[in-house]
């Protein structure tokens, strides 16, 4: 067991982790942050991403160890009172959401990408959410909603 | 008093958000891996190592002597029928003598976590006897092949027939005569939510499933007969639904009897949920078809007779395979009037990974075969293929080749065809792009298909569901259906009709998951039948609940119930607005008058008939009619196919929720562009090679193209407000479109799916699972 401290969606944690445990279990069966999905295991479908010192990583590829002292961002940090962000609420103006199993993955793909470029281009777009597999929407009101939080930026 | 409503529909066509999406974007939606209960078991079947074999016995102790295995079940523990079925009852949910592919269970290892659960499975011991097995569904029919199942002689499932009219006389009046053949691929639905249940003990001896579960009521069926029980103590429930696409039916049930046998067994809940791979393995997939078309067709164009004969791939389980092929009987030679027809479909088993329901059911593969055919009718008689169609498709009164007179809607595929093409430039684009390709490496081209669908399960069988609207002491509003949600957008269609029904702000209502303990049985959420059926039920329940409240307020401002108007949020005497009540105070005004507040609606789609002998009848009560235009450029050098624009129009029969109908265009379109260029589950000798999404690719957003969307609204009588069917349609033209432009664009056809790099450019395939067949060289 080693003891790893992680910042998760602004609250300090420490826990004893299984050097093989993978960050998306770590999230998802001990901390019960059950918003961050895994679709695939193998880092194909990005249904698992969430942000880790502001880079969006597939976290059923990552080992809870490899990321002691890190800042990570899930799906449940996005809303933290319930005030939904900007992007949550574009995402629901523009039917961005069928099943929402990819959502979570979708979201926080496009929260690093936009951290890092508040105006990406429709292509960067694009190129930004292609690791993360969407069976219901054919990808459009996705990349439109984006776009939208793009275009409203300085 | 309907018309009046209708017109000033305050939710009804107008957009409205998701009202699932809060939680979607939250991650506060509960997927069936999210749920847990504490003491509970993870459960992990052992499956096959042979695609059919005997089994002689089944060695668990070692599993047994593993650290957290509580028990390791088998066939023997099952207290009722070990088989289940939505058509035929003989799939084995845990097989107690004979594997028949390499998904089949043979026994379900139950332990403390899921790793041990894993591993113990790996240490489960089956001896078994390999049989002969048969992969090629050709050779499964010939005499001698092995019998997959004894009660089925050459292994057919179902043959399927349509008789229409005189063949022979027709190839006789004929100038062209084409022979071609056509074949499709295996597809997997991978819908991004593996599979996922929860178990649990239940009252009375019973049990309780929640999961990912697509039709709660075909899953209570069959966890019932495998458990023995009564359909009363076995209680499903819906949770959020990861997409399902058709697919999440008999895998699902066969998970969920599992859980639910070894939950009734331990006493303890039992979890499951399938890795990728596993789901990969297990679940049921698109058929293959292989299609052989002849048709005949007078110089001009006009087709006088067609010989059809399609062979679907069943794999080991008959699961929906009647069905499925039964729809491309409908729909095999397309939205067309041929006066002469003469179609056999048959499904066979093999040892293959067994095929059942998926988004399109037995339409992209007919859509395939009879597009490209009309493109190739228009190359040999060097008319353009918007013509052709034009000269042959579906008008006002026209009669199907299965003997409908279609008088009853609105029939627009000439105006489908004509707003698709115009959109896209057709005319121009078709006779530009050869001239600019000459030279090119880089060549582009422009196609278009088209299609005719029933809307619901037509002659299939039973065709009816219900709806709840409970109205709250506080005006808020509880409606629940047996239809279910699975990522469409069921829930909040239905939100927007209660509402719109019962004249109140759309925020009042709560929509319940699916519970077949809280709704009568509704049948299957499947066949795009929500909106036109659930609809329908929704509406006919908010109606009744609206009434109640008009008799309410009626009786307090003593006037009769007729006199009683109800508008948006309140009600008023007609004749004298000064007499107003607002919604709060005429539920008040019920509830202290002691009346019922809740009501229940049902929906029975109007009748349908089928003369199976012949394949004649009303096949359908009514049908959707759509175009797409594809456009794309390909690389000569690789054979790479990029779309570049898709252009579709669709007759919805009427919206409900534009933004939602927009999705389901642009989800359909993207999945059949998967179909088209990119999908295919390799089998060798049964096994999976394509197990994960590293080798089975779907679209990203990269390869999604521009998407332009035409919604076509002709409201249908017998639609819920005249909406109609959305869901299947936009998928099951997109891959023929995109075939027939790849043939515009390199001046040959490939006959083959998916159009991948060695199809396009060597006109074969390279890998495992077929080739040979229906392609030429460019």
């Amino acid at each position: 067991m080693a003891r790893v401290t992680l910042t998760v969606n602004d609250r300090q944690v420490t826990l004893d982790v299984h050097p093989g445990e993978r960050l998306v279990d770590t999230l998802r069966d001990r901390l019960g942050l059950t918003g961050t999905k895994e679709g695939c295991g193998v880092g194909e479908c990005g249904a698992c991403t969430v942000v880790v010192d502001g880079d969006a990583v597939n976290s059923c590829l990552v080992l809870t160890v490899q990321c002691d002292g890190a800042a990570i961002l899930t799906v449940e940090g996005l809303a933290p009172a319930g005030q939904l962000s900007r992007l949550q609420r574009a995402f629901l103006e523009h039917g961005a959401v069928q099943c929402g199993f990819c959502t979570p993955g979708m979201l926080m793909s496009a929260t690093a990408l936009l951290a890092r470029n508040p105006r990406p281009t429709r292509e960067e777009i694009r190129a930004a959410l292609a690791g993360n597999l969407c069976r219901c929407t054919g990808y459009e009101q996705i990349v439109q909603a984006v776009e939208a939080v793009a275009n409203e930026a300085e | 008093m309907a018309a009046e409503r209708v017109k000033r529909a305050r939710y009804v066509g107008a957009p409205a958000q998701r009202v699932d999406g809060f939680d979607k974007v939250t991650g506060r939606a509960v997927f069936g891996a999210d749920m847990s209960a504490p003491n509970m078991l993870w459960g992990q079947v052992v499956r096959s190592q042979h695609p059919h074999a005997l089994i002689r016995a089944i060695d668990a102790s070692a599993a047994l002597a593993c650290d957290g295995v509580a028990a390791v079940l088998t066939a023997s523990d099952v207290p009722g029928d070990i088989r289940f079925g939505v058509v035929v009852p003989h799939q084995p949910v845990l097989c107690s003598d004979r594997v028949r592919y390499m998904g089949d269970g043979v026994a379900l290892v139950l332990a403390e976590t899921r790793e041990q659960a894993a591993e113990a499975a790996r240490l489960v011991k089956a001896d078994y006897q390999p049989l002969p097995a048969v992969f090629d569904v050709e050779e499964a029919m010939r005499d001698g092949a092995p019998l997959i199942h004894d009660d089925y002689p050459g292994n057919v499932v179902v043959h399927h027939r349509v008789r229409k009219g005189d063949v022979e006389a027709g190839f006789a009046q004929a100038d062209l005569i084409l022979e071609r053949d056509y074949a499709t691929q295996l597809v997997e639905h991978a819908y991004i939510e593996p599979e996922a249940v929860l178990a649990l003990p239940g009252r009375g001896g019973g049990v309780e499933v929640y999961g990912s579960i697509q039709n709660p009521f075909s899953c209570r069926r069959a966890v019932a007969r495998v458990l023995g029980l009564p359909l009363a103590k076995v209680r499903i429930v819906q949770c959020d639904m990861g997409g399902s696409f058709g697919g999440k039916d008999e895998v699902m049930s066969a998970m969920s009897a599992r859980a639910a046998l070894g939950a009734l067994l331990t006493s303890r809940p039992v979890k499951m949920v399938n890795t990728r791979e596993e789901s990969l393995v297990e679940s049921y997939k698109r058929h293959p078809y292989r299609m052989h078309y002849k048709v005949g067709v007078t110089r001009e164009g006009r087709i006088t007779a067609m010989e059809i004969r399609m062979v679907a791939d069943a794999g080991a389980y008959a699961s929906q395979s009647p069905f499925v092929t039964w729809r491309s009987t409908v729909q095999a030679t397309g939205p067309y009037e041929v006066p002469a027809v003469k179609t056999d479909i048959l499904a066979a088993f093999t040892n293959n990974t067994y095929t059942g329901a998926m988004r399109g059911f037995g339409a992209p593969q007919a859509v395939f075969a009879n597009e490209s055919l009309m493109d190739e009718i228009a190359l040999e008689l060097g008319i353009d293929p918007v013509d052709v169609r034009r000269l042959n498709g579906y008008r006002q009164g026209s009669v199907t080749a299965t003997g409908h007179k279609l008088d009853e809607h609105t029939v627009s595929l000439m105006e489908v065809i004509d707003r698709a093409t115009e959109a896209a430039g057709w005319r121009e684009k078709r006779q530009r792009l050869p001239l600019e390709n000459r030279g090119k490496t880089i060549v582009r081209g422009i196609g278009m298909a088209c299609s005719f669908r029933g809307c619901s399960l037509g002659a299939e069988g039973v065709d009816a569901t219900g709806a709840i609207v409970s109205v709250q002491t506080d005006g808020s509003v509880i409606v629940s259906t047996g239809l279910a949600e699975n990522g469409q957008g069921l829930r909040t269609i239905f939100s927007q009709i209660a509402a719109e029904e019962l004249g109140v702000d759309i925020g009042r209502i709560v929509f319940l998951p699916c519970d077949t303990s809280g709704v009568p049985d509704g049948g299957p959420t499947v066949a795009s039948r929500s909106t036109i059926m659930g609809g329908n039920a929704v509406r006919d329940a908010a109606r009744k609940a609206r009434r109640a409240l008009e008799d309410a307020v009626a009786q307090e401002l003593g006037v009769s119930s007729e006199e009683i108007e109800a508008g948006f949020e309140e009600f008023s005497a007609i004749g004298d607005r000064t007499l107003r009540v607002g919604f709060d105070q005429a539920v008040a005004m019920a509830w202290n008058q002691a009346r019922l507040m809740a009501s229940f609606g049902w929906h029975q789609a109007p009748k349908v008939n089928w003369d199976e002998h012949v394949g004649q009848g009303k096949a359908y009560f009514t049908y959707v009619y759509g175009c797409q235009v594809a456009e794309v450029a390909v690389d000569t050098a690789t054979g790479q196919v990029r779309v570049e624009r898709l252009t579709a129009a669709h007759d919805v029969g009427r919206a409900v929720n534009p933004q939602a109908v927009q999705g389901q265009f642009y989800g359909g379109m993207a999945m059949g562009l998967g179909y088209g260029l990119l999908e295919e589950v390799e089998l060798k000798k049964g096994a999976t090679r394509t197990k994960n999404f590293d080798q089975y690719l779907i679209p990203t957003a990269m390869d999604v193209p521009e998407m332009i969307p035409i919604v076509v609204e002709n409201h249908d009588p017998y639609g819920a407000y005249g909406a109609k069917t959305i869901g299947e349609p936009t998928c099951e033209i997109t891959a023929a479109a995109i075939a027939n432009a790849v043939a515009h664009a390199v001046g040959c056809r490939v006959r083959e799916l998916p159009l991948d790099m060695e199809r396009v450019l060597l006109g074969e395939c390279l890998r495992v699972a077929r080739g040979e067949r229906g392609s030429e060289r460019p």
